[in-house]
């Protein structure tokens, strides 16, 4: 079964129709990259996925949790579904270990040891150890951006959602964010991610859809998509460089 | 004639005592009807949030003189005989949370939506959401603002006077009556007034600046 299944999910903010019937399967494991232009729906369609944004027709499920409104599978559903953001989104207020300890401890009732020892554990997979009693404020934004990640994968998250990530980035900072998406890639996360990074995409995921006005336009594997682009408007979209 | 002397002045200084435990059960007791009104105001259900915006407009209209008649004056027409310090406590504790509710709605709406995002996204109760991500984060905004309401609240104390309760201003006022000597008297009043309430307002101002510098985003 895949881990996510999206059906034909139409979505408008008042007149204005942001997805207009999209349809796409990701599968265990899947590293899969969705591009466009801004105002081509890929975010809007990321934020369905975990139910912060509302569809008005469709069918999403993901992690063997149909998307609702209710609020209490909303949350069993968030539970194995994790969300990175562009601006990072820390806890201004709380430490880096707490920012991660805070939805283990809460959510999934874990003990104050055992989210100690996973705040730990998941610090160290994104290199950042010893910024574990630091605030939020005293990091670069790489480094916000990583221990976000590390925040959602507490969670031991089965599939995660990654919101242009490094848009809010340096150049010289994406790098660092990059190579821990890479390294959960290669671990076999399951990734959806929106992205304007075009090399991440070629280079790493499995799967590369070009979305273009509230539709998926062109799908396949991300080598031959980037290769040769069937449709002109992805055509167009690789030639401009802005992306 | 009596002169202003030390009985007098000590008269005056135990009825500032009045003044402080007024303030205080206002604040105390209006607070929390304040943070209920202002979470009840930010529900997500309809009813509630008409419930707690309809009381908060009603108090803010009209002046808190006449909460204060009503409980003192017009509950005794029902056969409800407050005791003076009692009604006084209840109107400005009404006054203190309609106010308090406004100012802590605004401080708990001026914390980034992306935060709701992210904790509703790590699987957070709303109830959670609020305890541990978001009233930290409206608290530190509200400070300056509730201490400098505070301020406030201290010199509005004086009204309840009008029904012949005995706190610093109407001490003031008795002891006029029985020296006539307004000047001095009443200097030693605004006086005790000052050093209350300047305090209290170099300590918002203080908090605005230190809150300020300690938040980059």
């Amino acid at each position: 079964m895949p881990a996510v299944v999206i059906e034909n999910v139409h979505k408008s903010y008042g007149p204005v129709e942001v997805l207009k019937g999209v349809s796409l399967a990701i599968e265990t494991g899947q590293v899969f990259a969705i591009i466009g232009r801004s105002g081509s729906g890929k975010s809007t369609l990321l934020r369905c996925v975990n139910g912060l944004e509302v569809t008005q027709s469709g069918r999403i499920e993901v992690a063997g949790h149909a998307v609702t409104q209710e609020q209490k599978a909303l949350r069993e559903l968030r539970k194995d579904v994790g969300i990175v953001f562009q601006s990072y989104n820390l806890f201004p207020h709380l430490t880096v270990g707490e920012n991660i300890k805070l939805a283990p401890r809460l959510a999934k009732g874990v003990s104050e040891a055992e989210a100690d020892a996973r705040a730990r554990a998941v610090l160290a997979q994104v290199g950042l150890s010893e910024k574990f009693d630091a605030y939020p404020d005293n990091l670069s934004g790489g480094q916000q951006q990583r221990v976000a990640i590390a925040r959602s994968l507490a969670m031991q998250p089965k599939v995660m959602l990654f919101d242009e990530v490094t848009s809010a980035l340096d150049p010289e900072l994406t790098g660092e964010v990059l190579t821990v998406m890479e390294n959960l890639a290669r671990g076999g996360m399951t990734m959806m991610l929106v992205t304007h990074e075009m090399a991440f995409a070629r280079n790493v995921a499995d799967v590369t859809v070009f979305m273009h006005q509230g539709k998926i336009w062109e799908q396949g594997p991300s080598k031959e998509l980037f290769a040769s682009p069937k449709t002109p408007e992805l055509q167009a979209f690789l030639r401009s460089g802005v992306h | 004639m009596a002169t202003f002397g030390w009985p007098e002045f000590f008269f005056i200084l135990r009825s500032a005592g009045w003044t402080l435990l007024l303030t205080a059960l206002a604040f105390v007791i209006g607070g929390a009807f304040g943070a209920a009104l202002a979470i009840l105001r930010l529900s997500e259900n309809r009813i509630l949030r008409g419930f707690a915006s309809g009381y908060i407009l009603v108090i803010q209209s009209i002046p808190v003189l006449m909460v204060l008649f009503m409980s003192y004056y017009g509950l005794s027409l029902f056969g409800i005989e407050l005791p003076a310090f009692f009604a006084a406590s209840l109107s400005l504790s009404i006054y203190v949370s309609a106010y308090l509710a406004e100012i802590w709605r605004g401080s708990i709406e001026s914390v980034p939506f992306q935060q709701w995002e992210a904790s509703s996204s790590l699987a957070l109760t709303r109830a959670q959401q609020y305890r541990y991500v978001i009233l930290p984060q409206a608290l530190r905004i509200a400070l300056p603002p509730t201490v400098g309401f505070l301020v406030q609240l201290v010199k509005n104390t004086s009204i309840v006077s009008v029904v012949g309760f005995v706190e610093l201003s109407r001490a003031g006022a008795l002891v006029n009556q029985a020296t006539f000597l307004p000047f001095q008297v009443f200097s030693v009043v605004a006086l005790i007034y000052f050093l209350i309430c300047f305090p209290l307002s170099r300590l918002s101002r203080h908090l605005e600046k230190v809150m300020h510098a300690g938040r980059r985003h």
